[in-house]
């Protein structure tokens, strides 16, 4: 295995591009040296990318959003006060993944690209409406994080490529945002289903609402059925009951030692309405 | 296989060592730099039994490559004590009985030193959440958690 330290994310993707066999990309490493020990991945190029300036950075974008390097761990994301008063469910989400040792090192870049159905980060990241930057051999571009993942450890993005940034979009007035999961102990557990809601109110009235679930298909799901339950409505019972329903609709769960197919299904329902009351409590300005 | 040349810092001291690219910090600090305080239980990131800290950040030193060590500040439980004399940690962790079989410790030491140089006064509850990657299979835990908590107390009162 050849170990490379590129400078720039243009060396990165030049060297990507030009490897023949197995390529893997490095930040945080914690799904990366548990698939090469077990020996699932046998790299032939792995590609360090924290040499790059600027993969450590969390930085106000232009439009008022958050630029989160890809090199952030969880443990930095959760201690930077404007992301997490921004984005509390983006942050609260990636701080579910592993003990505070996996904290220390795991990103929301390798947590995506991993593309575990189960990844906690990806919902509330769907449902903030952030995106990545990636850089490759036909230049820069964006993508829309559910257009990510395309099925369990596979990804949209082609050889060459390589994520950069996450870009989380300005909060603006009125936002909230919220992540829950269900597992059957508190830490150091694997989602067995998990849901992300963000929305806008003006006053009781919301006005524009992403919902997205994780682990009850092959990749996390933004639900526009959902979100729609939601839209134009102060979230009464009626609203509830038609978000839970839009939820359980869009379940294509697995069955497996953590769940059944019915399970997943029901529990869907279950957070999507628990979820729903924090963001709208948030966006009103709750804590 | 060509190896790599990393040069760090480990409990303070300047150190160099040469490594293959796929091994790791753990490997590097048992088999070549002879430090085997850091344990491995389970090498894919679930026991916590290998923690440090890199550039003072709690990381399970299984889950890094040596390689990455390239300028780092590596902290292990050999770098606690000073000289002969124990930290305030290692002896509440003996007068607590905080320990049993012993493979668990060095990692879980690791852990809580570095959770109390952020929060001196932390509650038990955060002391658990802290420490869920580190599993012990002996003690059943409130013996550490106790050890921990009069460990922060005297601390607290030194200060």
């Amino acid at each position: 295995m050849r170990y490379h330290t590129p400078e720039s994310f243009e060396d990165a993707s030049a060297i990507a591009a030009g490897a023949e066999g197995v390529t893997r990309y490095l930040a945080g490493g914690t799904d990366i040296l548990v698939q090469m020990r077990s020996d699932i991945v046998t790299p032939d190029d792995l590609i360090d990318i924290k040499h790059i300036v600027g993969v450590k950075e969390i930085a106000r974008s232009d439009d008022g959003g958050w630029r989160i390097g890809a090199a952030v761990a969880g443990a930095e994301l959760g201690e930077h006060d404007g992301v997490g008063a921004d984005w509390p469910g983006v942050v609260e989400a990636m701080e579910l993944v592993g003990s505070t040792q996996v904290q220390g090192r795991a990103t929301l870049t390798g947590n995506l690209c991993n593309a575990s159905p189960a990844a906690d980060s990806v919902p509330a990241m769907i449902a903030a409406g952030a995106t990545v930057s990636v850089t490759g051999p036909d230049g820069p571009r964006k993508i829309a994080v559910e257009d990510v993942p395309t099925g369990p450890g596979q990804i949209s993005l082609v050889r060459g490529e390589v994520v950069t940034a996450v870009n989380l979009p300005a909060r603006g007035p009125g936002g909230g945002d919220a992540y829950l999961r269900f597992t059957p102990r508190t830490e150091m557990d694997i989602a067995v289903v998990g849901c992300g809601i963000s929305l806008t109110r003006d006053g009781d009235t919301i006005t524009s609402a992403r919902v997205a679930l994780g682990a009850v298909a092959p990749t996390a799901l933004l639900v526009e059925a959902a979100a729609a339950a939601l839209v134009g409505g102060t979230l009464d019972d009626g609203a509830l009951d038609a978000l839970a329903a839009a939820a359980e609709a869009a379940c294509n769960p697995i069955d497996d030692k953590r769940g059944t197919i019915r399970f997943r299904t029901h529990v869907a329902g279950v957070l999507a309405r628990r979820v729903a009351k924090i963001a709208y409590d948030r966006a009103g300005g709750a804590k | 296989m060509s190896k790599i040349h990393v040069t760090t810092t480990v409990n303070g001291d300047a150190t160099e060592f040469l490594c293959d690219p796929r091994e790791t910090l753990l490997d590097v600090l048992r088999d070549r730099l002879s430090l085997t305080g850091a344990k491995e239980g389970c090498g894919t990131g679930d026991c916590g039994a290998c923690s440090v800290t890199v550039d003072g950040r709690l990381i399970s030193s299984c889950l890094m490559l040596a390689a990455e060590a390239e300028g780092k500040e590596i902290g292990t439980v050999e770098g606690i004590a000073t000289g002969e004399e124990l930290h305030p940690l290692q002896r509440k962790f003996i007068e607590h009985a905080a320990l049993q079989c012993g493979v668990c410790t060095p990692g879980i030491l690791v852990a809580v030193k570095n959770l109390l140089e952020r929060d001196p006064d932390p509650t038990e509850q955060q002391v658990r959440y802290w420490l869920a990657g580190n599993l012990c299979r002996c003690t059943g835990y409130d013996k550490i958690i106790r050890a921990v908590m009069d460990a922060a107390a005297e601390m607290r009162g030194a200060a």
